[in-house]
């Protein structure tokens, strides 16, 4: 036995220290990874509460009519019924959750309806769609249509 | 607007009793995976539909999604492409996305071409690539079908997003770490839809829960020809479209 | 904004246009190639026994590790959280070909270089710990990591467990390189990048390009020692450079003849690439400066015979445009991937940029650092018989 490690002290020297140097990466290793990391899958389950846990900034259509009921009432009988309040008005999460927080900004409706209904032959053909030069030279939409019932 | 007395009486109580319900929806300090939370992850395994003949390229997506999560300039987590089909020629469509389509698309009227938009996002792949390939499991797929970036830990390597077929993934200019659409589950685990579902005009996207039995998604599924981009790929991706034409990359 | 996004050709998807890959991750595999191909050029000599080629042994070793010191440096000043690298060694992921980048990086900086180097110049360490004096007695007295033993019986036991080592070592070379053509090879979101025959390529344009720069390195240094040099041992090696640039050369074009045949969707896109945005880096300095030239000249001295005088400069010529053409392949295989749209309906361009952090300056410095450890290490550990000390 002595015979094969004769001359090999040095190395068996730097394999101990090497055995060492894992078992010590090991503890560490086990030190360092979050604790319920792999819960789910090779992940950290925290990042789900931490990505679920952001405020939304849109209210959602629902909240709006919560409030504005007799708005949504007259939207929901016209063609649009499916569009959603924010879809013209933007984001109004801080205005949903207090009123006063956020003044919702009344969009210029001479700005705002052509990008959806200037005609376009990528559109769908039953989309309702005009050149809006032709069909109303420079007078704004919200002249003669309400956008709420827009249906004239 | 003019309201009666009474008119504003019921109108502030229901704001009393609703702003309760929608401060639920966003006051959530320990996340709506807090254990007494009423969202249980294995309820749902969410996708989503677009269908293309409802599309009208207003961007509306592309302008909510930004608002919504942040989303740096010049990158996209949605975006809508214009496509041009000519003839028999398949496989050369002209396709623009200007910015994205975030300020909508040039009008444009040539009525004997073939031309739709095409609104594209995360696929929210259950075998996803991009999942494959992340060295440290900074990106995963939640155990409610989406795929998401846990931004605490990645290391930015960009692997990921070489990985992704459809170009949904980006680093982030200032954070440094792979992003890219979350599903809005922020939003989807409080019982809300996608930012982009809630601001399209036409209904051409909808949030979709393959685990809820009364979901519209089954009958769609059934109903339609339904398309996923780059099948070849066979990357379980969850977004099925409706009226793809085949010529879309 | 509404500029158009600038450098594009044709349909890119939004997120596309940037490139996420920079001039870095072009220098990483070429930095690893050449460790690998300097390694395989040690292993010649120790494992199989190429006595013309053992006066280069320690030199290709030495030079190995002056690049293998650089190499995590390219990928650290790439990475978005580079002090989160760690993870890599925490939580590497299974299923990722990059995850295995730091295992693999430490086995053979450990197990493999520096132990073999060490084994090899261990009797000379221990004679310069008792002959110098000052700050060097201590540094190495330091590397003699406690062991003074240099009797004969020691001696053998490091030769044979070194052996061992350099046998361990060659596919240990291949997996530090090969996995890097893996990372590319799998990704079947890129068709330039997909194909099995990846890490293939990249290992035997890796041994090609070690085999160049450590030809190059010898030239130079015997030079600047003004010393003669070891006509066998340079022909063999450069003999051993063609014929592995022969094969080389054969799986990069069956690659290429493979797509030009099939024909599939994605080679339309590619093969107008290569005419346009890639044609310099391809067609001319991959190609045509940087393979069918050298390829030409080391032919030529195989079937001429020429005076040695003229087969140095012939080599070193062939080396220094051998590198070129293969950092050529990296830059058209990372960059090349990134430059056209995964629609196959347009292009982008890469705006490299100067003094940035994944700018040109630092991969500049990243390619002239190798050197300066090279130095160092040869000023430490000199390879040269003649210095030997005792």
């Amino acid at each position: 036995m002595r015979k094969i490690f004769e001359g090999s002290a040095h190395l068996i020297r730097l394999a101990v220290v090497a055995v060492l140097l894992v078992l010590a990466f090991l503890a560490i290793r086990h030190a360092l990874i979050p604790q319920d990391f792999g819960k789910y899958g090779h992940y950290r389950p925290g990042s789900l509460d931490e990505i679920a846990a952001r405020t939304p900034v849109f209210a959602g259509r629902e909240a709006c009519a919560s409030c504005h009921v007799d708005i949504a009432t007259a939207k929901s009988k016209g063609p649009h019924a499916d569009v959603g309040c924010e879809a013209c008005h933007g984001p109004l999460g801080r205005h949903a959750q207090d009123f006063t927080s956020q003044k919702p900004v009344l969009p210029d409706t001479a700005k705002l309806c052509v990008t959806c209904h200037e005609a376009d032959s990528a559109k769908p053909k039953t989309f309702p769609q005009v050149v809006s030069r032709e069909h109303a030279g420079d007078t704004a939409c919200g002249v003669c249509h309400n956008p709420h019932q827009p249906r004239i | 607007m003019d309201l009666s007395r009474r008119e504003l009486l019921a109108a502030a109580g229901r704001f009393i009793v609703l702003s309760g319900a929608a401060l639920e929806a966003f006051e959530s300090p320990t996340g709506a995976l807090a254990a007494d939370s009423k969202y249980k992850m294995a309820d749902h395994w969410w996708a989503m539909t677009i269908d293309i003949e409802k599309c009208i390229g207003s961007g509306n997506c592309v302008r909510a999604c930004a608002l919504e999560n942040e989303v740096p300039e010049g990158f996209f987590r949605t975006w809508v492409e214009r496509y041009e089909v000519n003839g028999e020629d398949r496989e050369h469509p002209q396709v623009e996305s200007p910015e994205g389509g975030i300020h909508g698309f040039p009008a444009r009227n040539k009525p004997g071409v073939k031309s739709f938009f095409v609104p594209k996002l995360c696929n929210q792949c259950a075998h996803s690539p991009c999942v494959q390939v992340c060295p440290v499991g900074a990106t995963y797929v939640s155990p409610d079908g989406v795929v998401l970036v846990d931004q605490q830990y990645c290391v930015g390597c960009g692997y990921c997003v070489q990985a992704c077929p459809y170009g949904c993934r980006y680093l982030h200019p200032t954070k440094h770490v792979a992003d890219k659409c979350t599903l809005c589950y922020h939003r989807i685990t409080k019982g809300l839809t996608t930012a982009c579902c809630e601001a399209c005009p036409t209904g051409a996207r909808r949030l979709a829960d393959l685990k809820n039995p009364k979901d519209p998604v089954h009958e769609f599924l059934r109903v339609n020809a339904v398309q996923v981009l780059k099948p070849e790929m066979a990357t379980g991706a969850k977004v099925f479209y409706k009226d793809l034409d085949g010529s879309v990359r | 904004m509404h500029a158009i996004p600038s450098g594009v050709q044709g349909f890119m998807y939004p997120n596309e246009v940037q490139l996420t890959w920079s001039v870095l991750i072009v220098l990483y595999p070429f930095i690893t190639g050449l460790v690998a191909g300097a390694f395989i050029l040690a292993s010649l000599a120790r494992v199989f026994h190429i006595v013309a080629v053992q006066p280069i042994y320690r030199l290709s070793l030495l030079t190995a590790l002056a690049f293998l010191l650089v190499a995590p440096l390219p990928l650290q000043l790439h990475l978005g959280h580079p002090e989160r690298s760690f993870e890599m060694y925490m939580t590497p992921h299974k299923t990722s070909a990059m995850a295995m980048f730091g295992f693999v990086y430490l086995w053979y900086l450990l197990v493999v270089l520096l132990l073999e180097i060490w084994l090899d110049y261990r009797r000379d360490i221990v004679l310069l710990a008792r002959s110098r004096t000052g700050v060097m007695k201590w540094i190495y007295s330091a590397l003699t990591l406690g062991s003074r033993n240099i009797d004969a019986k020691s001696l053998h036991v490091d030769d044979r467990v070194g052996w061992t080592v350099t046998l361990i070592g060659i596919p240990s070379a291949f997996l530090l390189h090969g996995y890097v053509g893996f990372i590319f090879g799998s990704i079947k979101a890129n068709p330039w990048w997909s194909t099995p025959l990846m890490p293939v390529v990249f290992i035997f344009s890796a041994m090609v390009s070690g085999i160049a720069v450590v030809l190059l390195v010898y030239e130079t240094v015997t030079y600047v020692r003004k010393r003669p040099i070891d006509m066998a041992c340079l022909d063999t090696v450069a003999k051993y450079l063609l014929y592995i640039f022969l094969v080389d050369f054969s799986l990069e074009m069956l690659d290429l003849i493979h797509r030009m045949y099939e024909a599939s969707e994605s080679f339309r896109t590619l093969d107008f690439m290569v005419h346009t945005q890639l044609y310099v880096s391809q067609i001319l300095l991959q190609i045509i400066l940087g393979t069918l030239v050298p390829v030409s000249l080391l032919a030529l001295v195989q079937v001429v015979k020429l005076r040695a005088i003229l087969r140095r400069r012939i080599y070193a010529l062939a080396a220094a445009l051998t590198l070129i053409g293969i950092f050529a392949m990296r830059w058209n295989v990372v960059i090349g991937g990134q430059l056209f749209s995964k629609s196959f309906l347009g292009y982008t361009t890469y705006k490299m940029a100067f003094a940035a952090r994944e700018g040109l300056l630092p991969a500049i410095a990243l390619l002239i650092l190798p050197f300066l450890f090279l130095w160092v290490l040869l000023k430490l550990l000199p390879p040269w018989a003649e210095q030997k000390a005792g």
